[in-house]
């Protein structure tokens, strides 16, 4: 019976989509609307021949639903390697004009990849990592199978559905112009069905859960998920110039839409990068140190104190704008304090190793693991630093906040994902260790090295561009002009861009390493898995 | 938007708005280091290390309910 309403929808949603391809106004809502016929009318033909055919046995409750989780690992990975290239395609194009082809002009130039950089290593990359890895965790945290059958399989594959739309639409000029919220009104309206069946699966998962407690795991994931709904939502408030085309105008306007944009902007920060890899960090971390973590009540504190501060920290990204200066001053007081919970957790992963220190020297998974820690402590007090107004006059539209991103991003989200996929891949297949640690010292320490050029270079050049912008002469005139900045940051450039370099050497050695595990790591012995599994009953 | 359900907002968020959230914060400490805790925290942080391998058994003794 289900199926016949599928079909019905599916049929109805191709046709819709074909004759949306031919009124197209524009050629990026064209491209979606094949891409979304193609997309419906295979899962068409996909329902349709399993219609009417014997439905097999009911879905085990005595197993985990793994496989949307495999799915995710190689999805994370892959996102991974393409976000990282384009990224070090960019810097290179930065360091280099001529990168910015003639023949490619209008679809390769930095303006369109940098939006498809950003979205591809925060939302295909992170997002994937973090899909994937709540639902790992929140079943085995729950002791309970994922709610809702194969939803869980239609959140991960909308999701990635979404993510191509959003991608294809960046090349193509499908933009509302609207910072890491840059996809247009349709996409955003099949994000938020997917993000509403994400919340389903998850809650569902908690509420049938067996153990008595929510494992403060789940806390980060489940704020993670609710707000980013929220600021998805209102962020994305517009109204579409004409159902057959992509452009869309903002309901908010002038410094409302400002405010708006950024407290969606520094929560995406917030609850995406840093409360859902919390998540992460509250699981794998003591899994890898093979013991519990290092205080649940600094856990309890740190996750109340992070939530409650976070949501506030967002006008910090407009000072000295139109924004009323109680506004930023609020963003700015609420930025510094978060810098207490966010070391209260960095104490609290790191501590987890105390009696435990020796596996820094021993396992390259957990000297991943902790050196992300370390950057998240990093860039926990740098954000801080650069939301006082002073600070920020220097810092702000120079080089430093794109450094001051990527400590964070590559470090702390990075590191934490490498290291997850690290822990979940040889529990996925089965497999009894990774296939070399060596090669996982090799990319630990390339990843290190290119952050360590990456965000040294863009300190060097962020503070020198912020000096030589303000710099007066004797009678109050400007001494430099605009392209002499641009010149006098060449060297760091080409530091930054080979930084890139070697971090994306070593996230391809991980993707090999990955792959080598699946297909020649000696697999878990049945008896010596059923010996593991017996003394954790 | 109308500029007196503006005022009314501000003036509760800064008010009782305020207190209210302050109260729960405070109260999530105290609630989180009362005394007598330790002994559950101890069993919650050890929920990564148990069912690493497969769920609780729909038909089991369902230990949420005890």
């Amino acid at each position: 019976m289900t199926n016949y309403l599928k079909l019905i929808l599916l049929g109805v949603v191709a046709i819709f989509s074909l004759i949306a391809a031919n009124y197209a106004r524009d050629v990026s809502y064209m491209v979606h609307a094949i891409i979304i016929f193609l997309v419906t009318a295979g899962l068409f033909l996909w329902t349709l021949r399993q219609t009417d055919e014997p439905v097999p046995a009911k879905v085990l409750e005595t197993s985990y639903l793994d496989g949307v989780v495999r799915y995710g690992v190689v999805a994370t990975a892959f996102w991974g390697v393409v976000g990282f290239a384009v990224g070090t395609f960019i810097a290179a194009q930065l360091a280099f004009p001529v990168l910015n082809f003639d023949w490619a002009q209008g679809y390769m130039n930095f303006g369109r990849l940098r939006p498809l950089h950003t979205s591809a290593v925060i939302f295909a990359f992170g997002g994937n990592a973090l899909i994937a890895t709540s639902f790992y965790v929140v079943q085995r945290t729950s002791a309970a199978r994922l709610w809702g059958g194969n939803l869980a399989w239609f959140v991960f594959w909308g999701y990635n559905l979404f993510i191509i739309l959003a991608a294809t639409g960046y090349l193509l000029g499908g933009t509302q112009s609207k910072e890491y919220a840059e996809p247009e009104w349709y996409v955003d309206i099949w994000l938020t069905i997917v993000w509403v069946a994400y919340l389903a699966v998850f809650v569902g998962t908690i509420v049938k859960r067996k153990e008595p407690h929510i494992y403060v795991a789940n806390w980060f994931y489940l704020s993670f998920i609710i707000t980013v709904a929220l600021l998805h939502v209102v962020n994305n408030l517009s109204i579409p110039v004409s159902i057959w085309g992509s452009k869309s105008v903002q309901v908010f306007s002038g410094v409302q839409d400002a405010m708006t944009q950024w407290w969606y902007g520094h929560n995406a920060v917030g609850f995406f990068l840093t409360a859902g890899f919390l998540g992460m960090m509250y699981y794998f971390v003591p899994k890898q140190a093979e013991r519990p973590v290092f205080s649940y009540k600094l856990s309890i504190v740190h996750f109340w104190a992070l939530i409650f501060i976070y949501i506030w920290a967002g006008p910090h990204h407009l000072h000295y704008t139109a924004l009323p200066d109680w506004a930023s001053t609020l963003g700015m007081v609420f930025s510094i304090v978060l810098w207490m919970p966010s070391w209260g957790g960095m104490i609290n992963g790191l501590m987890t190793l105390s009696g435990a220190w020796d596996k820094l020297r021993t396992d390259p998974i957990m000297r991943m693991l902790v050196i992300s820690v370390g950057f998240y402590g990093m860039s926990t007090f740098e954000g801080p630093m650069m939301s006082i107004r002073a600070v920020n006059s220097l810092s702000h539209y120079t080089d430093w906040t794109i450094g001051h991103v990527h400590s964070g991003a590559l470090g702390w989200n990075g590191m934490i994902t490498f290291g997850a996929l690290y822990f979940l891949t040889p529990k996925l297949w089965n497999r009894e260790r990774l296939y070399s640690l060596s090669l996982v010292s090799w990319h630990f320490w390339l990843a290190t090295i290119g952050i360590v050029l990456y965000a040294a270079s863009m300190w060097v050049t962020g503070i020198m561009e912020g000096l030589m912008w303000r710099e007066v002469d004797a009678n109050g005139f400007l001494v430099n002009s605009f392209a002499d900045t641009v010149s006098a940051k060449f060297p760091m450039y080409v530091v930054r861009a080979l930084g890139g370099g070697l971090y994306i050497t070593g996230a391809i050695i991980m993707c090999y390493n990955l792959w080598m595990t699946v297909k020649r790591a000696p697999a878990v012995e049945a008896s010596a898995a059923a010996a593991h599994a017996h003394p954790a009953e | 938007m109308d500029p007196e359900l503006y005022n009314t907002l501000r003036h509760f968020a800064d008010s009782w708005g305020l207190l209210a959230m302050f109260v729960f914060f405070l109260g999530v400490i105290v609630w989180a280091l009362r005394p007598g805790s330790r002994k559950t925290h101890e069993d919650v942080a050890g929920i990564p290390f148990r069912n690493e391998d497969k769920p609780i058994a729909p038909d089991a003794a369902d230990p949420a309910r005890d």
